[in-house]
């Protein structure tokens, strides 16, 4: 499903000189798969995910997502691959604040190859227990409820493959647990595969398969040096 | 969906902004509109109300005045002019017909014109339309103190059929100048939408003998209105009069002298237009400072729909649909601030001069300005949506960790 080879991207130090946040020589997860990273804050894991997203470009290196190259396609082709086989679930959850929550999940399907189906995204959004919560505005959810949507909107298009940075990250621990469980669930569901990127431990040990971003990312292993 | 999802719900979230661009966009819309409408409407209008004639004959003087003043009740007249002149040319053979008048008195700031009663029966004040009575009126008799009054100052005056009056002399009111004779409205005209509605008519004999004008001058007009048989007319009394001779003045054609003034106060409307076109000009400035101070804010929001798998150019394309639904807001509210100043200017020129304009009538710019203001918003939205275009998306949806 998703196999990374020689990843690498800088950025410029405030002294203008590269510095190597992500190298990753190799990096597989297989279709359906769940694995959870764990990482330090600063470790180079939300950049990891934006260069397998397709957010950000990489210096060198390759990433195919379900036998499609990513890093060969341009940004159009990039950004029409993110929307038809990814689903990006945030810390901060990215919610459109002046959208509806109908509305937030209408637009993740926007984009991607099936377009807005209205009667699906109040399925997905009842699924995730929002059902009647469809024409509230984010700031009238609590933030687990915020979190929910984030989820039904990167699970509308039922992706491939799922990133989730820090999904639990702003949340208490209830919510942590009933957030993570449905991710976990939706995606088992959909027989989508699931990268999670946290720093709790109580995240991380609900995953049968786990690792240590500093054994993927080289940077991040010299740091702990 | 999304486009117009997108734009409608970014209008709403700076709804203040959106309406106070709006209104600066509709405000330029409905000037320029406006501005062209009447420039449009009134120089076809006062050159083509002719009231029917080809010409004017008058004492000597400038030609526009003499047209101003007998067709149009403006301006004072420039002198009078003998009977034997008025019978001279009524009898000439390239004349059809020659309507004597005769002016000096007005009512209530409302101009008399004495005249003959084939003003009204012989004449079409435009092609195929005569003048109408009003039910119950009858015209007024050449040798009695009668009136016939302009459907419009009947209205401002309060005059029906029986009602009298007393004139008061000159073309402005002077309440001290009153008449002594009475005179007995006979007939209203049916509105002809002409300077004529404007005008108090009288027998000529009225005026000519009104108590207090010169006993000596008993028999003058002040002009005549010359309908020709033939163009070729024209140029043959321009000749006889105006190179020719040198008491009279010949104003042929009617409808090219009244373009004079129009080129004469062409500076004004040019002035008005630059007006309006640097309205316009602000309000496009105003519709991209306005989208640009809002672009920060929004700039979060536009890197989640790229982090949602929308492309650059729908990024780019939402921004530049949003300023151009502004122009698009503002330009459908520019038909409203068009409707009223329009309104307002017509009303001033109907009760200025009796020419009436159309509100209701179309001419492409009432299509070219609300467009062109939709394209310059959307010109104005060119640099927030590159700023758009260029967001960068990780490092704008979140902290790297």
């Amino acid at each position: 499903m998703l196999s990374v080879s020689n990843l690498t991207k800088s950025f410029p130090s405030p002294e203008g000189a590269p510095v190597k946040v992500v190298d990753v020589a190799e990096f597989l997860l297989g279709a359906g798969e769940q694995l959870a990273l764990r990482g330090e804050s600063g470790s180079g894991k939300t950049t990891f995910l934006n260069l397998v997203a397709g957010i950000l470009a990489a210096d060198s290196g390759n990433v195919m997502i379900d036998g499609v190259e990513m890093t060969a396609l341009r940004e159009a082709g990039r950004d029409r691959l993110r929307a038809e086989k990814l689903g990006y679930i945030f810390q901060t959850f990215n919610l459109l604040q002046g959208f509806t929550v109908l509305e937030n999940v209408l637009l993740g399907m926007s984009f991607g190859p099936r377009g807005a189906d209205r009667a699906h995204a109040r399925e997905m959004l009842g699924r995730v227990g929002l059902g009647h919560r469809l024409n509230h505005y984010p700031r009238q959810l609590s933030t687990g409820q915020q979190q929910r949507v984030a989820v039904a909107r990167a699970l509308v298009n039922h992706p491939r493959l799922v990133l989730a940075d820090e999904p639990t990250g702003n949340l208490d621990r209830r919510n942590a647990r009933e957030a993570l469980a449905l991710i976990r669930e939706v995606c088992r569901e959909q027989g989508a595969a699931l990268l999670l990127v946290s720093h709790d431990e109580e995240v991380l040990g609900g995953f049968e398969l786990r690792r240590d971003f500093a054994e993927v990312n080289r940077p991040a292993l010299e740091a702990t040096r | 969906m999304t486009l117009p999802l997108i734009v409608y719900r970014s209008l709403r979230q700076h709804a203040l902004s959106t309406w106070v661009t709006a209104a600066g966009i509709a405000l330029a819309c409905g000037l320029l509109m406006c501005v062209w409408m009447v420039k449009t409407q009134s120089h076809a209008a006062f050159t083509q109300a002719n009231s029917g004639f080809d010409a004017v004959l008058g004492a000597r003087g400038a030609k526009l005045q003499l047209v101003l003043n007998a067709i149009f009740h403006l301006e004072a007249s420039p002198g009078n002019m003998s009977a034997a002149d008025a019978e001279a040319i009524r009898r000439h053979p390239m004349v059809k017909t020659a309507i004597p008048i005769a002016v000096g008195d007005n009512l209530r700031g409302f101009r008399i014109v004495g005249t003959v009663p084939e003003l009204f029966t012989q004449v079409e004040y435009s092609p195929g339309r005569k003048f109408i009575l009003e039910k119950g009126g009858v015209l007024f008799s050449a040798d009695q103190r009668q009136a016939v009054v302009g459907s419009f100052a009947a209205r401002r005056l309060g005059l029906a059929v029986g009602s009298t009056f007393r004139p008061y002399h000159g073309l402005s009111f002077d309440p001290k100048a009153e008449h002594a004779e009475v005179f007995t409205v006979t007939g209203v005209l049916a509105p002809t939408n002409t300077p004529a509605d404007r005008v108090v008519w009288i027998p000529i004999r009225g005026v000519q003998t009104m108590s207090g004008h010169d006993p000596k001058s008993a028999t003058d007009v002040s002009a005549v209105l010359v309908q020709l048989r033939s163009p070729a007319g024209g140029f043959m009394l321009d000749m006889m009069y105006n190179k020719q001779g040198n008491r009279l003045t010949f104003a042929y054609p009617v409808g090219a002298i009244v373009a004079e003034l129009f080129g004469k106060i062409a500076w004004f409307d040019q002035v008005l237009a630059l007006v309006a076109y640097l309205v316009a000009l602000v309000a496009a400035g105003s519709v991209l400072a306005s989208i640009y101070n809002s672009m920060s804010a929004r700039q979060r929001d536009l890197a989640i729909l790229r982090a949602l798998g929308a492309r650059r150019r729908t990024v780019f394309g939402a921004v530049l649909a949003e300023a151009a639904g502004i122009g698009l807001l503002g330009a459908v509210l520019g038909f409203a601030v068009y409707a009223a100043l329009f309104a307002g200017v017509a009303q001033l020129i109907r009760a200025q001069t009796g020419v009436v304009l159309n509100l209701a009538e179309w001419h492409p710019v009432l299509a070219i300005c609300p467009l062109g203001m939709v394209a310059g918003c959307a010109l104005g939205g060119v640099i927030p949506a590159l700023k758009a275009y260029r967001t960068p998306v990780a490092e704008t949806i979140a902290p790297v960790s």
